[in-house]
């Protein structure tokens, strides 16, 4: 589903601050493939979302997504089919305008813009549909500004509109760690929940080591611009935090030291 | 003020009103200062006395409407392609349009259309110049209502309020700019166009202050009767701009000179949108105050 052959990215270069973001990564996921990425601060895993969104143009490589190459497309064309999810929760809707509006305006990807009317009724009533299956009592309040709801909820919808028209890839960048505890399990379980009824394939960077172990096919560890582990199958079945943790300082000669990962 | 009085400045709100509704759409919907206006309002009336005065009002007013998109296009191209800060822009197409404006009324100043047949020649009598000008302010304010709930609509809001939020949704949020900007300057050259044939002569220098008129009687209308959705926001501005004229010809029936409209219109909007700050410093102080009372 997607490729990513010798993807190279640096930032600052021929200056002192330079930095090496990601070193020749290949990376090949297969369609419904559910990988967890961790890593330490500055590993490089945001660089690698960026990349495969489009946020910038990668220094050299390829990416492909389901056989076509998307390595000079545009952020919005690539939006077509990648859904993102990024930690604050405010960053994927418009506070000022309604729910509806919102999801209406996620609803239109890869739809052709024109001048028929945003919302007619029938998407409403699926918009209300898939709003009650979210749980959070939304079914209601369509025509509630998105800037009323909590974080949580903001997260939810983002979700919701990340994934109501199918896409083909998902990139999670630790989408639940800015809420508490009990909403962040929550949004944790509809993602699993979503992605699983659509056959999704997903990445999803988390700084829950737990997490990244329980969720998905597949876990890949980054350091310094490489991965430099993946684990699936049995060999992942069988595996523990604290073997992570040791695999960890046997790949890159060092402690762990991403803090937030230290106290989960 | 006298009734005349009045119901020229009724007029001239309505007029206005269209300018303003063109700053609501790039000010309040796109959420850019777009200072091209100042000319495009110019441009808009250049073009509709040149054509007004050999004999085609209503084919002026159509090409008003174009040029104006052009202009806002001109400025959207140098925000998004090319990556200049919208302020200055805006900046850009204003100085720029000035010999624009200048070599469309053929190196002129004015043109006058004193003897010449426009939109508001059209019937006599004392009332003749209101239907014109409600017309046309009531049919822009009608066509933004249904626009801004289309899906195209939907995307110029979304663009103003989340930018990211739009392009993930796979909307190039440049090429909406563009249709932002373009209607927003499309709706101030066609107020400038109706100006010139109402008041029966263009002017060189009649859009300077024109964004500073636009805000303040945008920021009149809706502290007055409020914003809550689209449609009312729309009429809130369109009286605003009624407002704000019935305002400034008053102050200038009880002996204003003319000389000072535009440091009114400067402090109007000052006033306008740094209240919220002054009374929020305010009550700072006097909790300070009461603070240090308890102590």
């Amino acid at each position: 589903m997607l490729e990513l052959k010798k993807v190279c990215k640096t930032f600052f270069p021929n200056t002192p601050n330079e930095r090496k973001a990601l070193i020749d990564i290949d990376l090949k996921l297969e369609k419904g493939d559910f990988v967890t990425i961790i890593g330490g601060n500055g590993a490089g895993k945001s660089t690698l979302f960026n990349s495969i969104a489009g946020s910038f143009l990668i220094d050299s490589g390829n990416i492909i997504l389901d056989g076509q190459n998307i390595t000079f497309l545009k952020d919005y064309q690539r939006a077509r089919s990648i859904g993102r999810l990024h930690q604050d929760p405010l960053k994927g809707t418009a506070p000022n305008m309604t729910i509806e509006e919102n999801l209406a305006m996620a609803y239109l990807r890869g739809v052709k813009k024109g001048f028929s009317f945003g919302i007619g009724q029938k998407d409403r009533d699926y918009f209300r549909d898939r709003l009650a299956a979210l749980g959070l009592g939304l079914e209601d309040r369509l025509k509630t500004k998105m800037g009323l709801l909590s974080g949580g909820q903001r997260q939810a919808v983002t979700l919701m509109m990340a994934t109501i028209a199918t896409p083909k890839l998902l990139l999670l960048d630790e989408h639940t760690a800015a809420l508490d505890p009990a909403t962040a399990e929550k949004v944790a379980e509809l993602t699993q929940e979503i992605v699983a009824k659509d056959h999704i394939t997903t990445m999803m960077i988390t700084h829950n080591m737990q997490q990244s172990l329980t969720c998905g096919n597949r876990t890949i560890m980054m350091d310094e611009g490489r991965i430099i582990l993946d684990i699936r199958g049995d060999e992942r079945k069988k595996l523990t935090v604290p073997d992570l943790l040791k695999m960890f300082r046997e790949h890159s000669q060092k402690e762990f030291d991403n803090d937030r990962m230290m106290l989960s | 003020m006298t009734l005349i009085a009045l119901q020229g400045a009724v007029e001239q709100g309505f007029i206005y009103a269209l300018m303003a509704l063109g700053l609501f759409v790039s000010y309040r919907i796109l959420n850019i200062a777009d200072l091209t206006v100042d000319s495009s309002f110019t441009l808009g009336a250049a073009v509709s006395a040149v054509f007004a005065s050999i004999g085609h009002p209503y084919f002026g007013l159509l090409l008003a409407i174009c040029a104006g998109w052009v202009a806002g296009m001109c400025t959207a191209f140098l925000q998004t392609k090319l990556q200049i800060q919208p302020i200055l822009a805006g900046i850009l197409s204003m100085t720029a349009l000035y010999s624009i404006n200048l070599l469309i009324m053929g190196g002129k100043s004015t043109i006058s259309l004193l003897k010449t047949e426009t939109l508001f020649t059209l019937f006599s009598g004392d009332y003749a110049k209101l239907p014109g000008a409600i017309a046309f302010a009531l049919l822009a304010g009608v066509f933004l209502v249904v626009f801004f709930r289309t899906q195209l609509g939907l995307c110029i809001r979304a663009t103003g309020d989340n930018e990211d939020m739009v392009r993930s949704s796979s909307i190039n949020t440049d090429l909406v700019k563009f249709i932002g900007l373009g209607l927003a300057n499309a709706l101030v050259a066609l107020s400038g166009s109706l100006l010139a044939q109402y008041q029966s002569f263009a002017d060189l220098s009649m859009g300077i202050g024109t964004v500073v008129i636009g805000l303040a009687s945008l920021i009149i209308g809706e502290v007055i009767f409020g914003r809550p959705n689209i449609p009312r926001n729309v009429l809130s501005v369109i009286l605003g701009s009624i407002l704000y004229r019935v305002i400034i010809s008053f102050v200038m029936a009880r002996g204003l000179s003319p000389n000072y409209l535009k440091l009114l219109s400067a402090l109007i909007v000052i006033i306008a949108i740094s209240y919220p700050v002054v009374i929020q410093r305010y009550r700072f102080y006097q909790l300070k105050k009461e603070a240090a009372r308890n102590a």
